[in-house]
């Protein structure tokens, strides 16, 4: 349902404006009609609430009472960065919207070059969300990333977006182009000063060419009381494998969007995820994913386990177009709900034009298995350990499928340290 | 397979024209003045004899309505619907009062008697076993021309009438419980029926009791340019059982025709109600030219504890459908469900699913959807499941099942799935495929023609709702889908 156009601004709105002004001001001839045209298609549809189909169960209208002033350029230490917890990478640091090569690892690695960028893309690739829109009116800065042809990076690449101070938004525009044939793990960060209240707000868009190999890894850890967007734009082309898994930990408020498109035929793309929630935590992932060529095959597998007053939402969209002939597509979403305040909303949702296809989706909900937890305790494993080892299990199950082991290792550590179950072996 | 072969002789006994409840009945008919305003409610309301409550309520929900938008949320496409350009009352002329049966319209009772409605009560008796009864209220445009077995009905104290006759006779029922299900302001289409509603059934079951036959309604559209805003009110008091069919059907005409029913279903302790539609408006010509844009508001309320509603609809007619039958898990124990086959085929657009609300504690829900869509026709499950924080143990356990025969059509699935209550399990599941050539081929092999293989395919896919309908209406509803689907093959 269409929302009458006439509701007054809200406080958050108010002050996008005089944000808004204030940078448009600053922007060089060069951007200012693209940040202008943004801004526009933002205010035309303004802060997203639930009465828009897409943000039905993220009011943020309501969740947003107000927008940060927009965070400066800082130079925190290079310790306050965590990053892929110490694994051996090739480092890429966004402080506040914009690149820090001073935070970067030195970046001269075959194939690899990256470039610092006013944040401005060049086309959205499908996207018309009004938090996309407001990403690149206000946005401060990003970079490019380009993976030449074939090439095959040897470490992964690191890409750290850091928010420093408290009561502050950033923005950031990040291109990500991956050639044919490349073969490239790439883990990106979401983080902050601890306790900070502050917005994030990301928008990347990735090309991935024909025969590629990319494996995603997405950490979302920001501060506990951070608000969290993130757009994440993806196009696909023949015979390629992607893979992308988000991990969920960290904001008061987040939101993660995917639009994923397959451009060239016979690829696979495999997004799967975990939520990890508490308090009165509330995590959103809404999927795109649109097949526009034939015999395409995509997996989309998310667990979240809710505690507390917490709040997960997952919406996932197959769309499968009359010319996606032999689409094999398939959605599960499983949740644990470990107390009586949690919730959970989830809509699977298909929309297929296509006949010969295979699509299914799946959900389920509920709490743990009283008969598992009666098998382990009758084992003289203690109760609250037993569902420790319960929900690791259930998390695992999604994280075993990303098929780089030092990226389930990671993830594996850091589910456990969640649960404090830090002493508690897997296998 | 002797249900096969004669499945496929119906097909081709009706090849030429498909819709065989096409015809339109000549008679001669009171209409009111095109438009809508307070006049023509007070004159809907003053035909009826209403008590002056009944007018102020519905001049209410009219008031409402004209604050009121068009939803545009469901996935169905259709011109915007001039309400000024239609007529909100068409009656046929009547003679001196009908008392019985033999007063009615001949015209009319030829018109059932095509339709297949049998409506003369000896010629059931002649026909079939006493326990096989089925009573009718044939519900012709705006009003109920007769309603059958009413006196044997009202032996066991169940009352089986048109609304407008309850609303005189029962006022202190109809007061209590109309509007209490679906609120005068619940929807766009809710609302205006709530202002110009015409004609329905009104049933009652006092307590304890186990109806003693299956009561139907049988709608049927003749007018052109009125649009039928009928109202059901189906109460089952204490420990009561009744099972409540509804078919439908309407004349071929160029124009679209708009249907806007409400039902509303009230079950107290420990009684049940089944109810059962095979809804076979008028669903347009091949071009896409006409049919009945059914826009229908269907709740029923497990007011209180161990009580259960079931669903069973079979969708095969109208242009357009919007339709979710619903069911608010109030009582503790209480159960909901939902068996629904929906076929599109042609031009027809479906957006049809439901909604289980979880509030009591031990509740369940089962839904069960399989969508055809042949044609160009699209067809979208639409479907909510929520708990409510206080919903202990609530259990859904929901499949819906695609099936795509053509590479022109779309079938969608679009649940929203919410809890609010760790101890409540919902399982979800969904799948979308078309009929696979190795299934095809196992059945050709074995000397099955290809639209005999179809038919006994999709009879297949479908077998879990057909088994919830009551017997007569199982035999009519598999061959109507073959009949829907007739043309779609090859």
């Amino acid at each position: 349902m269409n929302a009458p156009a006439n509701i007054k601004e809200t406080k958050a709105e108010q002050s996008l404006n005089a944000q808004f002004d204030a940078i448009f001001a600053q922007t060089t001839q060069e951007n200012a009609n693209q940040r202008k045209q943004a801004w526009d298609a933002f205010k035309a549809k303004g802060i997203p609430h639930r009465r828009v189909e897409e943000w039905h169960y993220t009011d943020l209208r309501t969740k947003m009472n107000d927008a940060f002033a927009l965070a400066s350029k800082t130079a925190p230490k290079a310790d306050a960065l965590k990053g892929a917890g110490g694994l051996k990478t090739y480092r890429i640091a966004i402080v506040n919207g914009r690149y820090a090569p001073e935070l970067s690892s030195d970046q001269d690695v075959a194939g690899l070059s990256i470039a610092q960028t006013g944040g401005f893309l060049a086309s959205q690739l499908g996207t018309d969300d009004a938090m996309a829109h407001l990403n690149q009116a206000l946005v401060q800065g990003g970079i490019s990333i380009k993976i030449a042809a074939d090439a095959k990076i040897d470490l992964p690449i690191e890409i750290v977006r850091y928010t420093d101070g408290s009561e502050v938004s950033s923005y950031a525009g990040t291109s990500v182009e991956i050639g044919s044939g490349a073969k490239a793990l790439i883990i990106e960060s979401f983080e902050g000063d601890a306790d900070a209240a502050y917005q994030s707000n990301a928008l990347t868009e990735v090309k991935v060419g024909d025969k590629a190999d990319v494996h995603w890894l997405k950490l979302q850890v920001e501060s506990a009381k951070a608000q969290h967007i993130e757009t994440l734009s993806i196009e696909l082309g023949a015979e390629t494998n992607f893979q992308h898994f988000i991990y969920n930990e960290g904001a008061s408020l987040s939101r993660a969007q995917l639009f994923l498109e397959f451009k060239g035929e016979n690829t696979h793309a495999g997004l799967r995820g975990t939520s990890l929630l508490k308090d009165s935590q509330h995590a959103d992932i809404t999927l795109f994913v649109k097949h526009a060529v034939r015999g395409c095959e995509s997996r989309e597998y998310y667990r979240s386990v809710v505690d507390d007053k917490a709040r997960a939402v997952f919406q996932g969209k197959i769309i499968v177009e009359q010319a996606a002939q032999k689409t094999d597509g398939q959605m599960m979403i499983k949740t644990l709900l470990l107390s009586d305040t949690a919730e959970i909303n989830a809509k699977p949702e298909l929309e297929i034009f296509a006949d010969d296809v295979q699509c299914a989706h799946g959900s389920t909900t509920g709490d743990i298995d009283e008969d598992l937890l009666f098998y382990l305790m009758a084992r003289g494993i203690p109760e609250a350990q037993a569902r420790k080892i319960l929900v690791l299990a259930f998390l695992s199950e999604a994280i075993e499928e990303f098929e780089e082991e030092q990226c389930v290792e990671l993830l594996e550590a850091m589910t456990r340290s969640w649960l404090h179950a830090d002493d508690m072996v897997s296998e | 397979m002797a249900a096969v072969q004669e499945t496929i002789d119906q097909v081709k006994a009706i090849d030429v024209d498909q819709y065989k409840y096409g015809f339109v009945t000549d008679i001669e008919s009171e209409l009111a003045p095109k438009g809508l305003n307070e006049d023509i409610v007070a004159y809907i309301s003053a035909k009826k004899d209403e008590p002056e409550w009944m007018l102020n309520w519905r001049l209410e929900a009219f008031r409402r309505w004209k604050t009121m938008e068009e939803p545009t949320w469901a996935r169905v496409d259709y011109p915007k619907i001039d309400f000024e350009d239609l007529h909100y009352y068409a009656a046929p002329k009547k003679r001196e009062g009908p008392k019985s049966l033999d007063e009615v319209d001949p015209e009319i009772l030829e018109t059932y008697k095509k339709l297949g409605i049998p409506l003369s009560e000896q010629e059931i008796l002649a026909g079939v076993a006493p326990e096989n009864r089925v009573a009718v209220d044939a519900v012709f445009d705006s009003v109920s021309v007769a309603t059958t077995f009413k006196e044997e009905l009202a032996k066991a104290g169940v009352i089986f009438c048109p609304i407008s006759e309850a609303i005189r006779e029962h006022p202190e029922l109809v007061q209590k419980y109309l509007g209490s299900v679906v609120p005068v302001s619940d929807n766009f289409y809710a609302t205006l029926n709530s202002a110009v509603f015409s004609d329905g059934s009104f049933v009652y079951i006092p307590p304890g009791v186990r109806c003693p036959m299956e009561l139907s309604t049988y709608f049927r559209i003749n007018e052109p340019n009125t649009g039928q805003f009928e109202r059901t009110l189906i109460i089952a008091d204490k420990g009561s059982y009744v099972s409540y069919l509804e078919g439908c059907t309407a004349p071929q005409r160029d124009e679209n025709q708009l249907h806007a029913a409400v039902v509303e279903l009230v079950a107290l302790e420990d009684a049940q109600i089944k109810y059962s539609t095979v809804q076979n408006w008028y669903p347009g010509d091949s071009e896409g030219k006409g049919g009945i844009y059914n826009f229908v508001t269907k709740r029923g309320d497990c007011r209180e504890k161990n009580s259960k509603i079931s669903w069973t609809q079979v969708e095969t007619g109208s242009a357009i459908t919007w339709k979710y039958p619903s069911c608010i898990l109030r009582g503790d124990n209480s159960q909901g469900e939902f068996y629904s086959i929906a076929i599109s085929n042609g031009h027809q657009q479906i957006d049809s699913g439901t909604k289980m609300i979880h509030l009591g504690k031990n509740t369940a829900s089962r839904i069960i959807s399989k969508g055809i869509s042949a044609g160009v026709s699209q067809n979208t499950y639409r479907g909510q499941v929520s708990a409510h924080r206080k919903a202990s143990n609530a259990r859904n356990f929901t499949q819906c099942d695609s099936l795509l025969i053509g590479d022109k059509c779309g079938a969608h699935t679009v649940p929203y799935i919410e809890s609010k209550n760790s101890s409540a399990v919902f399982e979800h599941e969904a799948t979308t495929s078309k009929i696979s050539d190795d299934q095809m081929f196992y059945c050709q092999a074995r000397g099955l023609d290809e639209e005999e293989a179809v038919a006994l395919i999709v009879n297949g896919f479908v077998r879990d709702v057909i088994q919830q309908l009551p017997m007569e209406f199982a035999v009519e509803a598999q061959k109507l889908i073959s009949i829907s689907l007739e043309g779609s093959v090859g």
